[in-house]
C-alpha cells in the first residue's frame, strides 16, 4: 500500500519541468496555490484543468502513475464532492432518490471543488516528483534567506532537513529489518485486538530510538571532527542556476493569471 | 626532516575518574608516529583502541599525560587547528556520510572552512578521482555499497589535504570486497602521496601491511614493533584475542604436521617460496 | 524440515513506478539436516531469498515448501507464525532487534511469543547464555550496557530459545574480531550437530562455506546459478570468477604451490588443516620417488 503510494516522492528525470531552478517551482507552486481561487465559472475552471494537465505532460510523468499513486486522495475528492451534493440546496432540483435531492447549484459546487482539489494536488505532485528534496531544501533555504534578518535560524533549519532526507531511507530500510526481525520471534504487529498491537509496537521502537540516537551521536562526531562549528564562515557547494527558462515559466504562469482574471465573472 | 605527527606521553585516561575501582580505558601510554608512517593499532574489542582514536582527535582529553599532534599539544584553543590537518574515517558508513549526494559530502569538510567555490569544486573532484569514485558524483549514499560510502568518506577527509589520516575501524563493517577496495585505496594513496596513516583495526591482514604495529591490550601497549617482529610472538596474540595472518597460520599448522621451514612467513608469496626451497632440497 | 523453492521469483514495490526486479525463477532444496550456504556478491539476491525461508517474504511467483506447508504466489496464506517458529533467522547485526529492559527477558522474548510457559522460557534462557559464553551476572543487566560481542550473543540466544528446527543464519559474525567470530561459528556447527539442526549460512566467507558447509548455493543477478558440494564448486575457478567470487584462501595457496612446485596436491583443501595435512603428504610423497 504505502510503496504504491506517490505523494511526496521524487522520480529522477530529464524533463523540461525537473531542470527548472527549484526556487521558480517553488514560486510557481506558491502563486498557482493563490491563482486557483481566481477561477469562479465553467470556462475559468475548464482553463485551470488544461493548464495542469498542460504541465503533467512537460513534466513527463506519465499520467497513469499519477492517478494510481494518489488513489488515497481520490478518496477524499469524492467525499468532498458527495457532501457539496447532499449539503447543497440552492437553485433548481435535477433529481431526486426517496429523500435525497440534488440541486444544480450543489453539483456546480461539487465539481468546481473538485476541480481545483484535484489541481492543487496535481501540482504540488508534480512539485515534489520533478525536484529532488534536497533542491527543494536549497530552493527554500534560498528564499528564506532575507529572513536571516529577523534572527530565524535558516542555515540550521536548512542543515537539519537536508540531514533528515538523507536518512529517512536508511531509517526505513532500518525499521523494515527490525520489524522483520521481531516478526522472526514471533511478535505480530499487524494483527490482533487494539492493545495487543500497541505492545507489538514497543519491541519496534526501542531499538529504532537506540539505533537512531546512536547514529546521531556518530553523525554528531563526524561533523565535529570534519570542522562543522554552526553556520558562520561557511561557504556554500551546491550553487542555483537561474536561468531564463525560468523566469519564462514565472512569466507564463502570469499570462495565464491573467487571462483567468478576463473570463472569470 | 623527522616530524612528529602524532605523540601520547604517558597519557592516561578513565570514563569515571571519580570510581577508582574502575580500571582507565588507556593507561601510561606513550608511542609517537613521524610522518610518512603506516601505523597499524590492533587490539581486541575492548582493548582501549577507540578511546586512543577519540584522545587523538580532541572529542576526549586526557586526565593526565600529553597528546601532541602536528607538533601542537591537544587543547581546546589548538583543537580546530588541529582538526582541519587531520582527517578520519570511522567505522560505520551510514552514520558518517552527511550529504545527500556523494559530492556534496565530499565538499562538507571544505564548506565548514570557508573554502571558496571554485576551488571547492576542484578539490572535490580530485579527491574523488584519488579514491576512484569520480563517476558517483551525483549517487545518493543508499545507491553505493559499504566500500564505495568508504572511499567517498577518505575522499571527504582528502579534501582537506591533511597530513594524517585515521582509519578508524573503518573496514571492519564491510563485506570482503568493500575490505579489500579500502585497503587497495590506501596503499595507492600511500604510494602516490606519503600520507601519514593510522588504521585502527582487528584486521591482522590489514594490519600486517603497515610499518609498525602497536598491540593494544587492556589499556595498556602490549606489543610495538614491525610486522615480522610483532607476528614472531605469534602465541602472544593469540592469548589476546588476535588472529595470525593467514600464512603464518598455515605455517604453524606444517610445523606440527613435521614439516620444518625456517624463517617466518608473513605472506602467502614467501611460504610458497620457502616450501619450493624445502621441496627441492631434499 | 525440508525447505525447497520452486521457480521463485520476487519483485519488490511491484505494479508501480519503483517496481525493482530481485529475483528469477530460483530453485534450491535444503534437505532436512543439511548444512547450506548461501553465496554471492553483494546485490545478488541472498537476503531476498532468505526471507523466503520463513516466509517474511511471499514470491511473487512460484512456490516456497517449508515442511508440510507450502507458501505459493497469489495464495493468501495463514498461520504464518508456525512456519517462523520452527524457521528460526539470525539476521545480520541481530544486535539491533534487542528491546528488553533485561538480557533474560530479552531471550524469552521468542518462546513466550509462541506460548512458552513462563518458567521453560527462563530454563531455556539461561541455560543458552551459558551456552553463548555469557556471564551469569549479564541476565539482569540491560543489554544495552553489554559490549557488541555480548549484544551479538543475546541476540543468537534469542532465536535460539525458540528451539528452531531450522536454523538461517545471515553474515552471523559480521564486525566481531577474530576469536568472537571463531567461537560463534563453532558453536553454530556444534549445536548443527548436536540438535540435528537444519542449517542456512547466508555469507561472504568463502572460508566460512569451506569449513561447515555440506551443499552450496551461488547466487548471481537473482538467480540461484549453480549449487553443488563444496569441492566441486570451489575447484571450478572459473565459474567463480563468472559469478565474482573468488576460491577460499586454502585452495588459492594450493594452486599456487602447485603451479610452482609443478605437483598436484591430493583433492582439494577446503580448511587449513587440510591443506597443511596435503601439503605435509605430498612433501613426503615426493621424497619417496627421490
Amino acid at each position: 500500500m504505502m510503496e504504491k503510494m506517490i505523494f511526496g516522492r521524487f522520480i529522477p528525470g530529464d524533463s523540461l519541468v525537473h531542470r527548472l531552478d527549484p526556487r521558480a517551482k517553488l514560486l510557481f507552486v506558491f502563486l498557482f496555490i493563490a491563482i486557483v481561487f481566481v477561477a469562479n465559472n465553467a470556462l475559468t475552471y475548464l482553463l485551470l484543468l488544461v493548464f495542469t494537465l498542460l504541465v503533467v505532460f512537460l513534466s513527463k510523468i506519465r499520467l497513469y502513475f499519477l492517478i494510481n499513486g494518489l488513489k488515497p486522495v481520490f478518496i477524499l475528492l469524492i467525499f468532498t464532492f458527495l457532501l457539496h451534493i447532499f449539503f447543497t440546496k440552492e437553485g433548481d432540483v435535477l433529481f431526486q432518490f426517496g429523500f435525497i435531492e440534488v440541486y444544480e447549484e450543489g453539483l456546480r459546487q461539487g465539481i468546481f471543488i473538485s476541480i481545483r482539489f484535484l489541481v492543487l494536488v496535481f501540482i504540488t505532485s508534480i512539485l515534489t516528483l520533478t525536484t529532488s528534496p534536497i533542491s527543494i531544501t536549497d530552493g527554500i533555504e534560498v528564499l528564506l534567506g532575507p529572513f536571516k534578518r529577523v534572527k530565524l535560524p535558516v542555515h540550521e533549519l536548512a542543515l537539519m532537513m537536508s540531514i533528515s532526507l538523507r536518512f529517512i531511507p536508511t531509517l526505513m530500510d532500518e525499521t523494515g529489518k527490525i520489524l522483520k526481525a521481531q516478526m522472526a520471534r514471533g511478535s505480530d504487529i499487524g494483527s490482533g485486538p487494539i492493545k495487543e498491537r500497541i505492545k507489538a509496537v514497543v519491541p519496534l521502537l526501542i531499538p529504532l530510538f537506540v539505533s537512531a540516537f546512536k547514529r546521531a551521536e556518530d553523525l554528531a562526531t563526524a561533523m565535529e571532527v570534519r570542522g562543522y562549528r554552526g553556520g558562520e564562515g561557511r561557504t556554500r557547494y551546491r550553487q542555483l542556476d537561474w536561468r531564463l527558462i525560468d523566469s519564462l515559466s514565472l512569466l507564463l504562469l502570469a499570462g495565464f493569471t491573467a487571462a483567468l482574471w478576463y473570463f472569470r465573472t | 626532516m623527522d616530524l612528529n605527527i602524532m605523540s601520547f606521553e604517558n597519557v592516561t585516561f578513565t570514563y569515571m575518574p571519580e570510581d577508582e575501582t574502575v580500571r582507565p580505558a588507556v593507561e601510561g601510554l606513550s608511542f609517537s608516529i613521524k610522518q610518512g608512517e603506516w601505523i597499524a593499532l590492533v587490539g581486541h574489542n575492548g582493548s582501549g583502541k577507540s578511546t586512543i582514536a577519540k584522545l587523538m582527535n580532541g572529542l576526549l582529553f586526557p586526565q593526565s599525560g600529553t597528546v601532541t599532534a602536528m607538533d601542537q599539544k591537544m587543547s581546546e584553543e589548538s583543537l580546530w587547528k588541529i582538526r582541519s590537518q587531520m582527517g578520519m574515517v570511522f567505522q560505520n558508513p551510514d552514520n558518517q556520510f552527511v550529504g545527500a549526494t556523494v559530492q556534496d559530502d565530499v565538499a562538507f569538510a571544505l564548506e565548514n572552512n570557508g573554502v571558496p567555490h571554485a576551488e571547492m569544486v576542484q578539490r572535490v573532484h580530485e579527491s574523488l578521482r584519488q579514491v576512484k569514485m569520480e563517476e558517483y558524483l551525483n549517487h545518493e549514499p543508499h545507491h553505493l555499497s559499504g566500500g564505495q560510502k568508504q572511499r567517498v568518506a577518505i575522499a571527504g577527509a582528502l579534501a582537506l589535504r591533511p597530513r594524517l589520516l585515521i582509519l578508524d575501524e573503518a573496514t571492519s563493517m564491510l563485506d570482503p570486497q568493500g575490505r579489500m577496495e579500502v585497503i587497495e585505496t590506501i596503499r595507492e594513496l600511500r604510494e602516490a602521496t606519503g600520507l601519514t596513516v593510522i588504521s585502527i583495526t582487528h584486521d591482522l591482514e590489514e594490519a600486517a601491511l603497515a610499518d609498525r604495529i602497536l598491540v593494544m591490550n587492556a589499556g595498556h601497549k602490549q606489543v610495538e614493533g614491525t610486522p615480522e617482529d610483532v607476528f614472531f610472538a605469534g602465541n602472544k596474540l593469540t592469548e589476546l584475542g588476535l588472529d595470525l595472518p593467514f600464512a603464518m597460520r598455515i605455517s604453524k599448522l606444517l610445523t606440527e604436521a613435521g614439516v620444518q621451514l625456517s624463517g617466518e612467513h608473513m605472506s602467502e608469496d614467501r611460504l610458497v617460496e620457502d616450501l619450493w626451497t624445502f621441496y627441492s632440497k631434499k | 524440515m525440508d525447505i525447497l523453492l520452486q521457480e521463485v521469483g520476487y519483485s519488490y514495490a511491484e505494479n508501480t513506478p519503483f517496481e525493482k526486479r530481485a529475483l528469477h525463477h530460483v530453485n534450491i532444496h535444503i534437505p532436512s539436516g543439511s548444512y547450506t550456504a548461501i553465496i554471492g556478491h553483494t546485490g545478488s539476491g541472498k537476503s531476498t531469498v532468505l526471507q523466503h525461508l520463513n516466509a517474511l517474504l511471499k514470491p511473487t511467483e512460484g512456490s516456497v515448501v517449508i515442511g508440510d506447508r507450502k507458501v505459493e504466489a497469489g495464495v493468501k496464506a495463514k498461520n504464518l507464525r508456525d512456519i517462523r517458529r520452527q524457521v528460526g533467522i539470525v539476521f545480520q547485526f541481530p544486535e539491533q532487534q534487542l528491546f528488553e529492559e533485561t538480557v533474560l527477558k530479552d531471550i524469552m522474548f521468542g518462546p513466550m511469543n509462541y506460548g512458552v510457559p513462563e518458567e521453560e522460557a527462563k530454563r531455556r534462557a539461561v541455560e543458552l547464555a551459558a551456552q553463548l559464553g555469557l556471564p551469569p551476572e549479564a541476565l539482569e543487566k540491560s543489554p544495552f550496557d553489554l559490549s557488541g560481542g555480548q549484544m551479538r550473543r543475546v541476540a543468537i540466544a534469542g532465536v535460539l530459545a525458540m528451539e528452531p528446527e531450522v536454523l538461517v543464519l545471515d553474515e552471523p559474525t559480521a564486525g566481531l574480531d577474530p576469536k568472537g567470530r571463531r567461537e560463534i561459528m563453532d558453536l553454530f556447527h556444534q549445536l548443527h550437530v548436536q540438535k540435528g539442526l537444519t542449517t542456512v549460512l547466508v555469507t561472504h566467507s568463502m572460508e566460512d562455506a569451506a569449513r561447515f558447509a555440506d551443499q552450496i548455493a551461488i547466487m548471481h543477478n537473482g538467480k540461484c546459478v549453480v549449487s553443488g558440494e563444496p569441492r566441486d564448486i570451489f575447484a571450478n575457478e572459473e565459474q567463480l570468477m563468472d559469478y565474482r567470487l573468488e576460491p577460499p584462501r586454502t585452495v588459492k595457496l594450493q594452486r599456487m604451490l602447485e603451479a610452482k612446485l609443478g605437483i598436484e596436491l591430493d583433492g582439494i583443501s577446503l580448511t587449513e588443516e587440510a591443506l597443511a595435512k596435503n601439503i605435509a603428504l605430498a612433501l613426503a610423497k615426493g621424497r619417496e620417488t627421490e
